[in-house]
């Protein structure tokens, strides 16, 4: 199973992107010719720059929002798996559902829009949903925000095992909150903020479905907003789907991927020395 | 006393961000066609809620045999997933055969291939075995998940071996052992894979997507992006069709959520 639908096709990928196939027509392998092509392909570089981007957008506020959250419901209160149960709603819906729910509240006639003008804030609607960066950045939020509950499970199991009398010996010797977060807490969670890292960074590289939803399928105002994800959606598939060289930005896109693993795995262990 | 109320006051406001959208939608899917939807400011309860958009968006589109079709991708999903992942897990974590430390490593490097490296090339698998455009090719590649293979392996790994070694003596065949000792000590993992494993299969987009192409066919959140490019001038459908879509999954959820919490625990911690 695995070899089949894992393996197989992953080394078909690797064959793959040496040729010039096509949906319907043959293939001839054609050496390092796909490679070349994407260096010449502006389309290439924007898709590739829009997954960076996303990278650096999203991965901060992923690693530090749910560790505050996590630490907010940490507290055994009445009424907090209530709330715990709640904060995960966005994890466990359909990134379709979050999607089409966000384009209804971003919508230049939507809640956002709307609340902003009664609050006097605004006197024109903000174009979240056409403009080729805030676009980006509508999509960012989505992310973030879907994204929140699943982070804050993994911190929550993490500040479970932060020693207590440490907290305690912190705070007899005069320690503040800010003092014990920044003295005990986060020295205590850097290995699940590295793991936290980590996930979302791969998670946000591979980006597709938010800024599909949000910029349609085309990926906004002349294409402006497509992904790396997104560029191979498009080039492979449909009639004319060129295999080749989707192919070929797969493997630029699995290369990538692993690069960021290993880059943030390093980074991890020099901050042990 | 203030720090509780100042604590409470956060919960609640995050509680507003996280959600309140859900919330806006249903008050939109429930407001009839005479309500203005775009009123300012905007009008936050329905003012004569009304259950018209669930019958209308079916008439749009046949968003029940969406569901089904979606019902039928996750149902077929957990079911190899609880079966499949748990015997492949069991004999990873307890079965001595040649090869086992291969069979791990090749589990555990193809968590490192992203799935959107290889979506093309398993197209092409699908339509050589015939089965591009069906739901058979939706449920294959997710039927067993290596993660959760993994998964099932470290629960039975953190089980101790004593009592199994025990029924060896008492002539339990491997078979026996996996499903009357190993199966039930495992079984908050086995919750947890099901859980998992409906959710992603039910919410997955980008491989239906790509592989289905028949409208008759279409999941739940391909008909949903159709609805949203058909009717994009009545939020009223498309709202009343994202709570089509998520209701179930809170409800499985919800009634899940015990075993939830204490199963990641249980496979996920003693790794």
């Amino acid at each position: 199973m695995v070899i089949g639908f894992s393996l197989f096709p992953f080394l078909n990928t690797v064959v793959l992107a040496f040729t010039d196939a096509k949906v319907l027509g043959g293939s001839h392998f054609t050496g390092a010719d796909n490679f070349v092509r994407m260096v010449d392909d502006p389309a290439f570089w924007t898709a590739v720059g829009n997954s960076a981007l996303y990278v650096v957008g999203v991965v901060p506020p992923l690693v530090i929002l749910p560790l505050l959250l996590a630490m907010l419901v940490e507290r055994k209160l009445p009424g907090i798996t209530f709330f715990r149960t709640a904060f995960f709603t966005p994890v466990i819906a359909s990134i379709v559902v979050v999607g089409l729910i966000w384009t209804w509240l971003l919508d230049t006639r939507g809640l956002v829009n709307d609340v902003l003008a009664a609050l006097g804030v605004l006197k024109t609607p903000i174009p979240f949903l056409t403009d080729r960066w805030l676009l980006l950045v509508s999509a960012m939020l989505v992310t973030v925000w879907k994204g929140l509950g699943y982070y804050m499970v993994i911190y929550l199991a993490a500040l479970g095992t932060v020693p207590k009398d440490l907290h305690e010996a912190a705070q007899v010797d005069g320690a503040g909150w800010w003092r014990r977060l920044l003295s005990v807490t986060l020295p205590a969670l850097r290995p699940t903020m590295v793991l936290v890292a980590v996930l979302a960074t791969v998670a946000a590289f591979r980006v597709f479905s938010e800024v599909y939803l949000l910029a349609g399928q085309a990926g906004g105002p002349g294409g402006a907003d497509t992904t790396l994800v997104m560029l191979i959606q498009q080039v492979g598939t449909g009639l004319s789907g060129e295999l080749g060289y989707s192919s070929a930005l797969s493997l630029v896109l699995f290369v990538l991927t692993l690069g960021l693993l290993l880059a943030t795995n390093r980074l991890n262990r020099r901050e042990d020395l | 006393m203030s720090r509780i109320v100042g604590r409470y006051a956060l919960l609640l406001l995050v509680l507003v961000i996280t959600v309140g959208p859900f919330l806006w939608q249903l008050s939109t899917s429930l407001k009839g066609v005479t309500e203005d939807i775009y009123s300012t400011p905007p009008q936050l309860f329905p003012l004569h809620p009304t259950p018209g958009n669930y019958a209308r968006v079916a008439d749009a589109v046949p968003i029940w045999s969406f569901a089904l079709n979606s019902l039928i991708v996750a149902s077929a999903n957990v079911l190899g997933n609880c079966l499949g992942a748990s015997m492949a897990g069991y004999a990873l974590a307890r079965l001595r055969f040649r090869g086992r430390t291969a069979a791990t490593t090749v589990f555990l490097a193809s968590l490192l291939v992203p799935f959107e490296a290889i979506m093309v090339a398993l197209f092409l698998v699908m339509r050589s075995l015939h089965l591009s455009n069906t739901l058979a090719a939706v449920v294959l590649p997710g039927a067993i998940g290596a993660l959760n293979v993994m998964l099932m392996r470290n629960a039975f790994l953190a089980l101790p071996s004593a009592v199994e070694e025990a029924a060896v003596i008492d002539g339990a065949n491997a078979w026996q052992r996996f499903t009357r000792i190993a199966l039930p000590s495992a079984r908050g993992t086995v919750v947890v894979v099901a859980v998992f494993s409906f959710m992603f299969s039910w919410d997955d987009f980008l491989w239906p997507l790509i592989v289905l192409s028949d409208p008759a066919k279409y999941t739940l959140t391909i008909g949903l992006s159709y609805l949203q490019g058909t009717f994009v001038n009545d939020q009223r459908l498309v709202a009343a069709g994202t709570m089509i879509a998520v209701a179930p999954l809170v409800l499985l959820f919800v009634a899940a959520q015990k075993h939830f919490f204490r199963g990641v625990g249980e496979g996920a911690v003693k790794g």
